[in-house]
């Protein structure tokens, strides 16, 4: 049945999705959701969904308490007080939560990104167990209530033993039913992306906390549109190794650049992990644009052009603008490659404001 | 859905326990729903029908999140309303099933005995269902955005109305002739009294005359002035006197009317509870309970008067003081003798048995809203006993630290933050300013701004209904100002103390 209520949330629902739409830019910009990303879902705080009244400021600084205590003693429990003596409480930002396929609909919807559409021999199938069929044995954790008992309450009824006045339905051994799976193939698509970042030491705080945004909004839209995701994370400044996620927003290390060894460990990682026939891939570097030498980003260029681009669906570079980073290396990849391999896209992100138009380059091609 | 077999039988016990005391209420219907059914209702306001609005479903989903979490659970929902209907859930055990009802027996008393109610309508069922289908249509005829817009902007000025408009006559009362007599007459129509010529000077004196032409004079022009005198009920302004279309003039109506319904309730919280939650500890103590329920009520009824350390909590405050009214009155305690007796330890002890308690809290609960209730009964030995105290930020670490215990700053503060149901004062004070038609209102500061964020929204709401600039006048950190929306941008310029009011 249609509750009433459901069309008011609908209605409400509808403009949450309104107002974050709206408020997209801003909110990508300051980092606020991806700070506030759960497992399934994220909390948006969304104070222009209330209705605005004449209502007092919090400057009253004071109220009325009970409990112990001497004149002059801080009062126990502090913070709020009785100050909330009419029907609406004072300051109270309205937090919306939001699943992150709803977030990436209004990311898609809002930078106008296309569906991905998968590689087509990269749909594999693969098993899947569904509880969905019964069965007259099985363990007595998966029995099912509900079924025994109909079945108990029928051979009752069907052999008289049934009393109306007194309906004690005991299940025998034949009445009992269980739950039982059955296995199905379906087809499945998977994806990874493969984070690579320059933390030698011209990358500061500000820039990882850009890279660290731009990943959570591209995770989002990638994710809503694989079944299967996983992430792998690289870091690299001289040298390259693979960190767990943490590590890769946290660490600060310092030192040289060399951006051909985290290509290198990239492709190694697809080349053991990811044949390109099973797997969407999807490699995102972020840098300030410096590198080591000449020589090492021609070695660069060479490897994307022989080894990573034919395998991968995208290969997206990032430059984050640093007080310290040339940009050099977004102008040589831009110069050897030109339009040619429409799997590569370069975008600069100068600055936060910059993140929600770098996504929608790298995203916006729909591989 | 209806009540079990077993909830009909509770009833009638309950009900004849409540009736015994002398509790005098409605017919009441209580109904048997789920924890989302009752949800829903509640997001209702406790009506089944409202119109449709965005805010039940945020509010819906806002209970339903406070349960998920554990945060909170509705226990009791009951409407005024002839008859009375409350809800129960379903789910609830049977001492809580019984434990509402003797609560709801309280709230059905007040809402039929207490005269802030005596004004609302008591077919409030059938009109929120009747505003629903009112709406409804308009949302068919007008389109859901136009309609929803305009709501959103009279919901948001839904507490510019004037509480105590049932009691006092705010227009002075002057009849158009009147009026017009006042103004054919000016200059000759100050009244001298008889004298001789020799002593006119003295029993009609001229300075005198000319301060009484004056003030003719003044009242000839306030009459001019539109409105004459401050308009508190906002909302009836804006209907009578706004430049509206008739379906925007419908939809005010059912807002200002709504409003209406539901600010007695806001005015009686402490009260309102306060007298519900007495009755229900003293049915299920002196009657209801059976042995083996005494531990779970015990549970139950403390989780309701808890009260954090530090914080108030209305239920608390409400019962403690008509308790305190029963006893006090029931040992005399009240009068010239006692208010006069200078020794402490004397007052304490006071007893004549008079045993008026019971008949006083009836009345209290008859003619008594919550700023009057703790105006008139809160005392030094009530906020000792209630340990009650006054805090204060400290400007120094930024603590809330515990000011006084004196009972007088302590009813000064509950005052403040009752009066008016904790809502500020607003007037409409021209509605034709500069000659422009443009509106202005007076904010009537008494400490504590306006939040300005909301302020500057709501005044573009206000402007959406009014349609031309509007204004109002109020104090930011201690300077007057007077913040402007004319249909692109919020100003907001000082006023210089002398203004021209």
């Amino acid at each position: 049945m249609v509750r009433r209520v459901d069309q008011d949330r609908n209605r409400f629902r509808q403009i949450v999705r309104g107002s974050i739409r709206k408020n997209l830019r801003k909110f990508i910009s300051r980092g606020e959701i991806a700070a506030r990303a759960g497992k399934k879902k994220v909390s948006i705080p969304l104070p222009q969904i209330q209705l605005p009244r004449f209502t007092f400021g919090s400057n009253r600084g004071g109220g009325v308490g009970k409990g112990e205590g001497e004149a002059g003693e801080p009062v126990e429990g502090q913070g709020e007080g009785a100050g909330e003596a009419g029907e609406q409480s004072g300051d109270h930002t309205l937090e919306v939560e939001v699943t992150l396929e709803e977030l990436a609909k209004i990311l898609g919807d809002e930078l106008e990104l296309p569906n991905i559409e998968p590689r087509g021999h990269k749909q594999v199938s693969a098993d899947v167990r569904r509880y969905k069929s019964i069965r007259r044995v099985g363990p007595e954790s998966l029995r099912h209530f509900k079924r025994t008992y109909r079945q108990a309450l029928q051979r009752q009824i069907a052999s008289g033993t049934y009393d109306p006045d007194n309906p004690i339905v005991v299940p025998e051994r034949e009445d009992r039913r269980y739950r039982s799976f059955q296995i199905s193939q379906e087809p499945q698509s998977n994806a990874v992306i493969i984070y690579m970042m320059d933390v030698s030491g011209s990358m500061g705080t500000e820039q990882k906390e850009m890279v660290r945004i731009t990943a959570f909004w591209i995770d989002t839209w990638i994710r809503s549109q694989y079944k299967n995701l996983e992430v792998r994370y690289i870091v690299h400044d001289a040298t390259a190794r693979e960190v767990d996620q943490h590590t890769f927003f946290h660490l600060k290390e310092s030192g040289g650049t060399r951006i051909s060894s985290a290509l290198e460990l990239a492709e190694g990682l697809i080349e053991q992990f990811y044949p390109p026939e099973d797997w969407n891939i999807y490699p995102f570097h972020f840098s300030d644009g410096d590198n080591w030498s000449g020589g090492d980003t021609a070695h660069c260029i060479r490897l994307l052009e022989d080894r990573l681009l034919p395998s991968v669906n995208q290969f997206s570079y990032g430059q984050v603008k640093s007080a310290y980073g040339s940009g050099q290396f977004k102008v040589d990849l831009d110069a050897h490659f030109g339009e040619s391999p429409d799997n590569l896209v370069t975008a600069e992100i100068p600055d936060r404001e910059g993140i929600m138009d770098a996504i929608s380059e790298f995203l916006g091609k729909g591989r | 859905m209806s009540l079990t077999a077993e909830l009909v039988a509770l009833k009638e016990v309950v009900e004849g326990y409540a009736r015994g005391y002398g509790l005098d209420f409605f017919d009441t219907y209580y109904e048997l729903l789920d924890l989302d059914q009752l949800n829903e209702v509640a997001s209702f306001g406790g009506f089944p029908v409202r119109y449709p609005h965005w805010r039940f479903g945020m509010q819906y989903e806002e209970l339903m999140k406070g349960y998920q979490w554990g945060l909170s659970r509705i226990y009791e929902l009951v409407i005024n309303n002839d008859p009375c209907y409350a809800y129960l859930m379903r789910s609830n055990s049977l001492l809580d099933q019984k434990l509402v009802m003797a609560h709801v027996y309280g709230h059905s008393d007040f809402f039929k005995n207490n005269m802030w109610f005596a004004g609302t309508n008591r077919k409030m069922v059938d009109q929120m269902a009747n505003h629903g289908t009112r709406i409804r249509k308009m949302i068919d005829r007008y389109g859901l955005t136009k309609v929803e817009t305009f709501l959103d902007a009279c919901l948001s000025i839904e507490n510019l109305i004037d509480i105590h408009a049932g009691a006092i006559r705010r227009t002075r009362a002057k009849t158009e002739e009147q009026i017009e007599e006042d103004e054919l007459t000016t200059g000759s129509r100050v009244k001298k009294l008889e004298s001789k010529d020799y002593m006119d000077r003295y029993i009609n004196p001229p300075e005198y005359l000319e301060k009484q032409k004056k003030e003719l004079d003044d009242e000839v022009e306030r009459q001019k002035q539109f409105p004459p005198d401050p308009v508190r009920d906002v909302l009836l302004f804006l209907i009578d006197h706004g430049n509206l279309a008739h379906w925007e003039r419908d939809i005010l109506s059912i807002v200002r009317e709504e409003a209406y319904y539901f600010a007695p309730q806001a005015m009686t919280k402490v009260m309102n509870e306060g007298w519900a939650s007495f009755w229900h500890s003293k049915i299920m103590t002196e009657k209801a309970l059976v042995d083996s329920e005494i531990v779970d009520f015990a549970d139950r009824h403390s989780g309701t008067m808890a009260t954090a350390p530090g914080q108030l909590n209305p239920y608390k405050l409400g019962i403690e003081l008509f308790r305190d009214i029963e006893e006090r009155w029931n040992r005399g305690q009240f009068g010239k003798e006692y208010e006069e007796e200078e020794d402490y330890a004397k007052k304490l002890a006071w007893d004549t048995s008079v045993g008026q308690g019971r008949q006083k809290i009836f009345e209290v609960r008859r003619i008594h809203n919550d700023v009057t209730f703790l105006d008139t009964f809160i005392n030094q030995e009530f906020c000792e006993a209630q340990k009650l105290f006054v805090y204060r930020k400290d400007p120094r670490t930024g603590q809330m630290v515990i000011a006084s215990r004196d009972y007088r700053l302590v009813k000064e503060e509950l005052l403040g933050m009752f009066t008016n149901r904790g809502q500020p004062t607003i007037d409409v004070l021209d509605g034709n300013y500069l000659n422009r038609g443009e509106l202005y209102l007076i904010h009537r500061w008494e400490g504590v701004d306006l939040r300005q964020d909301f302020a500057q929204e709501t005044l573009k709401n206000l402007h959406r209904i009014w349609k031309r600039p509007v204004h109002i006048e109020t104090i930011v950190e201690e300077k007057a100002q007077l913040l402007s929306f004319d249909g692109e941008s919020v100003e907001s310029q000082e006023l210089t103390p002398t203004g021209d009011e």
